[in-house]
Formats: C-alpha cells, structure tokens, sequence
C-alpha cells in the first residue's frame, strides 16, 4: 500500500513538475549550484589542506630542521659598516646537538648553494647540497638509479655527485647520466646515482629572499648531492656580494641546515627546547631558524578546519538562498492550484494526503537539484584539478553532507506550502479561478 | 417516510440521506447571517432529486453540506447509518471519498492527468491498487462513450467530453449518491442533452441522484423538485414519471 501510494505520488509530482518545466528547471537551479559549491568547495580545501600536509609530512614528522637565517642590519652589523659577515650554523652546532641531547637519532649537516651546472653545451642552474651519506634516511629524497653519496666519498672528498629527476631532465635530456662528468664552478662532479625531485622545503623569509636576489638559481632548481666535504673543500665558506649601496660584502657561513631526528614523536618538543637552549647559548644573534614539522602539520589541520567552516558557511548560505527560492515557487505553485487541491479534497483527498503531495514535489525539486548538483560538484574539483593544477579531494562525507541538506532543504522549505495548502477550505478553493 | 415513498412509483429503497433541523449561518462581526434554516430533508435510495431556487436561497450551502464539504451549525445529518454533522476534517474527507461522487459545473478536472487518471483520484485516496483502479477507471470511462480518448488530457476534450470524465470520476468508487451542481451549465443544448441522458441511465440503474439546478428542463426530469428560498424549503414537489 505503502509503495503503491508512493510511487503514485511521485509519478503525480513529477507531472505537475514537468508541466511547469523551465520554472521547475530554474528553482532547481539554486540548490545545484549550491549543492555543487558546497562539494567543490570543500573538495578544494580538503585538497589544498592535504597537499599541505603531505609536503609538511615529507619533511619527517620527527624531524626538527634547524636553518641559517641572514640577522638583520641592526643584529648583523652591530652599528658599524662590516665588510666580513659571518653567522649561521656551523659544524660545532651539529657537534653539540650530537653530544647533547640524548634523544637525537640522527643529525644531518647539510649545505646549499645555488650555483650553474654544465654538460657538453647545455648549462642550467642547479642546488648544490653538500651532505653526509646518511641524508636518505630522513630525506623523502629515494635513490632512483645507481648509489647515494658514501662514507669513503665524504673522507677523500672525492669530486662524485647525485643528481635528481629534474637534473637529469633539464641537463641530460635522452642522455644516459650515470658515469657522466658535470661541471660545477670549474670542477668536474661524476654522476654515481639519480634521485627522486627534492620536496619544496618550507624556507626561511630570508633565505628566499636570497634565493630571489640570485637570479641564479631559485625554489624550484634541481638537486646536485655532493658530500659535505666536498662542497667544504672546493666550494669554500665565503660568499661574495657586491651591492651599490655597501659595496663588497663577504659572507660566511658553515651550514645552511641541520637536520635533528628523535626517536619517539613524545621527544619532539623537548628536544626542540634543548636544541633552542643550545642555540641560544651559543649564538649571540639569531641567525638560525627552527622549523618543526610536526607543529606545522598541526597548524595545517587547524587552518584547514577554519578554511572548511568558511567556505562551508558560504556553500550554507547559498544552499539557504536556493531554499528561499524553492519555498517562494512552491508558495505561487500552491496559489496557482488552489482549485486543484479543492477538488483534491472534495473527491476524498485528506489533509495529510496534500501535505505529502506538495511535500513530494519540493522534495522532488531539492533532490534532482542535489543529485545534479553532486554531478556538477564532482566535474567542478576535476577541472580544477585538470586544469589549474591544483590538487582536490571529493571526500564521501561531502557527498553525502551535501545530499543530506537537499533534503534537509527540501523538508524545511517544503513544509509551510504544504500545510499552507493542507489547510485551505475546500469551499473556497472549489470557487478559486 | 411512507407517504413519500408511497407518491415516488419509481424503484426507491431505504433513506440514505437524513437532515433534521439543520441550520447552517455564519458570523459577520456582530451579526449572525444564517444561509440554512430548519431544513428538514429525507432522500430515499435510487432517488432522481433537483434542488431549486433562487440566487441567495441557500442552494450551494445545502450542496455543500450534502457534499459534507461543510458542516451544519445546528442540526443532524445523516448519510448513510452515520451522523456526519460532527465528524472530524480527516473523516469527512473520507466519507466524500467513498459515499459522494461530485459532478461540477466546471467538469473541475485535473489538467496534468489524462482521462484515465482523473478518473482514478477518488480511487486513489481511498487507497485501491493500482491495477484495480486502473482497470475500474478504463471500465467507466468506456461506459461514458470515452474509450478512444483514454490518454486525453483535458484540454484535448471538449466541455461534454469533461463533463462525461467527470461522472465516471464520480462513478468511480460506488458512492451512495451523485451530487451534480449545474451538471449542464457550461454545456451547448446538445452536450447537455448527453449528459442528462447519461444522468437518466444512471438513475434507472438504481443510482441515487441529488442535482442542484436553476434549469427548469432538469427539473422536469428529477422525480422530486426542492425549492428552497431564503434558506427554507419553501416547497417540494413529487413527480409522476
């Protein structure tokens, strides 16, 4: 009975729907569009967050990445013109954190410079990173091809490199690499092995500004792993930069980076506390920058959570506004049939028997809005994927969410015609022209 | 009672239809209008019945409170064995469903449904399945000359042709009596000529008929004519068929 009433009460709803198409087709209009913003809203956020967190994720989550920092004029020169600047991490850093701090399992002195890589004719700008051998176990940086740097590389400061992906693309093109020599700053590198692309690594203010000012190289060059030794040996210390305003300036500077790793994610914060105390103690400026992954992936979760409040409430209001239109049609829809439910009532129709029909046909609207709505919120996040580049993540939640306030809209909006037209005289509305 | 169905010489039954010292009068502000006053009416099973009278006499009040779209202020009416003067919304909807069957001046069809669907609502809110309905509403709308247009929506007919929809509409779940209002009132001569053959038909086999009419040549063929005036039945009139 059950069933049969059912399906009759559809077939009439989509009847009346379809004689009326365009109005119905244009009321369904708002609850598409904001059924899809909602889906492709948070699909964008959920993206953007999760793409957030994987890089930081990359990082290491037990990983406490300590940088150099360029001090400020005021820190740096001390009130005086200095022609020889020296700060940042150094060797002695690395060896106290070693001895220390009891939970460090692994510590990682690295050094980068940006400098111009040559092989036969072509010439790029690349990263050089002067390492130790054991980088690869706290890097998300995979050998691909051949080895990583090793411990008799580091001690006769052998003139040998790993390059990454983009090198070997940008340099290399249908060349095989391994075996090859390449030319950095008059030296000659052979290439023992190929990596995978170095993540994006969340820089300093400072070192990015550096990076901008050496048109060089920049964020996105690609990797050449030499062992720190090395890079010590034939790269130097010194830096020079010559600036209208100053003049020469020379720079010094022992290590870009150390990377402290613990054992449990429980030693995370004190040992950032006890790596910030040895710095401290030891650095009269603060020429260092301490970036803990971990606190950054949380920082990420809470601005996704406040992203998602924003532009949920957003998608709400428009989903609010299309409700508001759907009530407003179904208002002129009842007035429009009064005579159709007086004669609904006169051949036997109760109260509840219009309630449902009325109810029906909003809840018919709502929901091929919704359903068309979650096409077009799926297609939205998989253009801008396509299209912008940009990651995005339809989750089932969302998709759900979103049907669920359909009808959700369908009831709160349908309800007041309804009953508006549940309780009309019948008298009244057989006399309706 | 007796003297009644003594003066009908048509095949009449039991009352179906009592009202006793009903009054129906609304409020306007501090006066009371009253439309109905003492109707006292028995209406007998297979009756041929025209209600009578002028503009302002009470005639769409009195067929509203046959049609229990309305209920009397005073008084007892009962249809069938049941006092429906003091039923509630729900169970006056479904007494209109199963013992009144509607005929309206205006046909009142449904303009998205076809013929065949029309004529299923009242079966529908009754409850009935589907394909008994279906069937059922094929049957009468065959019976009313209308078997090629079974897929017809309203506006594709012409007024005789809704008109005749809307007595297989009324037909459609048995009731205990017909109540047309101006059944021939929308209609050319010759459309009302069908529909009051069709009304005849229907009461020689043995339906019970209530039309509500200003039209003389109706009342020539109900068997009982009831004029009312100011809300009284100022005169009944039985006929020799």
């Amino acid at each position: 009975m059950f069933a049969f009433r059912l399906k009759r009460t559809i077939k009439l709803g989509v009847k009346s729907l379809w004689m009326h198409r365009l109005r119905s087709i244009l009321t369904a209009l708002g609850m598409i569009f904001g059924v899809s913003s909602v889906i492709a809203m948070l699909a964008i956020g959920e993206g953007a967050s999760q793409d957030a967190q994987d890089k930081i994720a990359l990082l290491g989550s037990n990983n406490i990445i300590v940088k150099t920092v360029k001090p400020t004029e005021d820190q740096s020169s001390m009130g005086q013109q200095q022609t020889l600047q020296e700060y940042g991490l150094t060797y002695d850093d690395a060896e106290r954190f070693r001895n220390a701090i009891p939970d460090v399992q692994i510590i990682v002195p690295n050094r980068r410079l940006l400098q111009q890589a040559a092989y036969r004719r072509r010439r790029i700008s690349i990263e050089v990173i002067g390492t130790v051998p054991w980088f690869p176990e706290i890097s998300p940086v995979k050998l691909k091809y051949g080895r990583f740097l090793s411990g008799t590389d580091m001690h006769y400061k052998q003139g040998v490199c790993v390059i990454d992906e983009k090198v070997v693309k940008d340099l290399f093109a249908f060349d095989d690499p391994l075996g090859q020599d390449v030319k950095i700053q008059g030296d000659y590198y052979r290439v023992v092995g190929i990596s995978s692309e170095q993540s994006a690594t969340p820089d300093s203010a400072a070192m990015q500004k550096d990076k901008a000012k050496n048109k060089k190289g920049g964020a996105n060059a690609g990797g050449v792993y030499i062992p720190l030794t090395t890079v010590k040996n034939r790269f130097g210390e010194m830096t020079m930069q010559i600036s209208a305003g100053s003049g020469r300036t020379m720079e010094r500077v022992e290590l870009q980076e150390i990377i402290v790793q613990v054992n449990e994610l429980e030693q995370l914060l004190d040992t950032r506390q006890s790596v910030q105390t040895l710095l401290a103690r030891f650095h009269k400026k603060t020429d260092y920058e301490i970036i803990v992954p971990y606190e950054l992936m949380r920082q990420a979760k809470d601005f996704q959570r406040i992203f998602t409040i924003v532009l949920g409430s957003i998608a709400a209001i428009s989903l609010l506004v299309g409700g508001i239109g759907i009530m407003n049609i179904m208002m002129a829809t009842v007035s429009e049939r009064t005579r159709e439910i007086g004669i609904r009532r006169a051949l036997g129709a109760k109260k509840r028997d219009i309630v449902i029909q009325f109810l029906s046909e909003t809840l018919l609207l709502t929901l091929s809005g919704g359903l068309l709505g979650i096409v077009l919120g799926v297609g939205i996040p998989f253009a801008v994927t396509r299209f912008g580049q940009t990651r995005t993540i339809i989750t089932p939640e969302s998709l759900i969410l979103a049907f669920g306030i359909s009808v959700a809209v369908g009831i709160t909006f349908g309800l007041y015609p309804a009953y508006r037209a549940a309780n009309m005289d019948p008298i009244e509305s057989l006399r309706h022209e | 009672m007796t003297q009644l169905r003594e003066n009908l010489n048509a095949k009449t039954g039991d009352p179906i239809l009592v009202m006793k010292d009903l009054g129906k009068s609304y409020q306007l502000g501090s006066h009371e209008l009253k439309v109905l006053r003492n109707i006292n009416l028995t209406i007998l099973e297979g009756e041929y019945v025209a209600i009578m009278g002028p503009s302002g006499s009470g005639k769409s009040t009195l067929l509203n409170m046959i049609g229990c779209l309305d209920r009397p202020s005073t008084g007892d009416y009962f249809l069938g064995d049941q006092n429906v003067a003091t039923l509630e919304d729900d169970d006056l909807s479904r007494i209109r469903g199963e013992r009144i069957g509607f005929v309206f001046q205006s046909f009142n069809l449904i303009q998205q449904l076809n013929v065949v669907e029309n004529i299923e609502i009242p079966m529908y809110y009754q409850g009935r399945a589907e394909h008994e309905s279906k069937s059922r509403a094929i049957e009468l709308a065959t019976m009313v000359g209308l078997n090629e247009r079974l897929d017809h929506r309203p506006f594709e007919l012409s007024g005789g042709q809704q008109q005749r929809v809307a007595i297989a509409r009324a037909l459609s779940n048995d009731p205990l009596i017909i109540l047309a209002d101006e059944p021939t009132g929308n209609l050319d001569s010759s459309s009302g000529s069908d529909i009051l053959e069709i009304l005849d038909r229907l009461h020689s086999e043995g339906k019970t008929l209530i039309v509500v009419t200003h039209d003389e040549h109706i009342a020539t063929k109900a068997q009982r004519v009831i004029r009312l005036f100011d809300g009284y039945i100022d005169k009944e009139e039985i006929k020799q068929r």
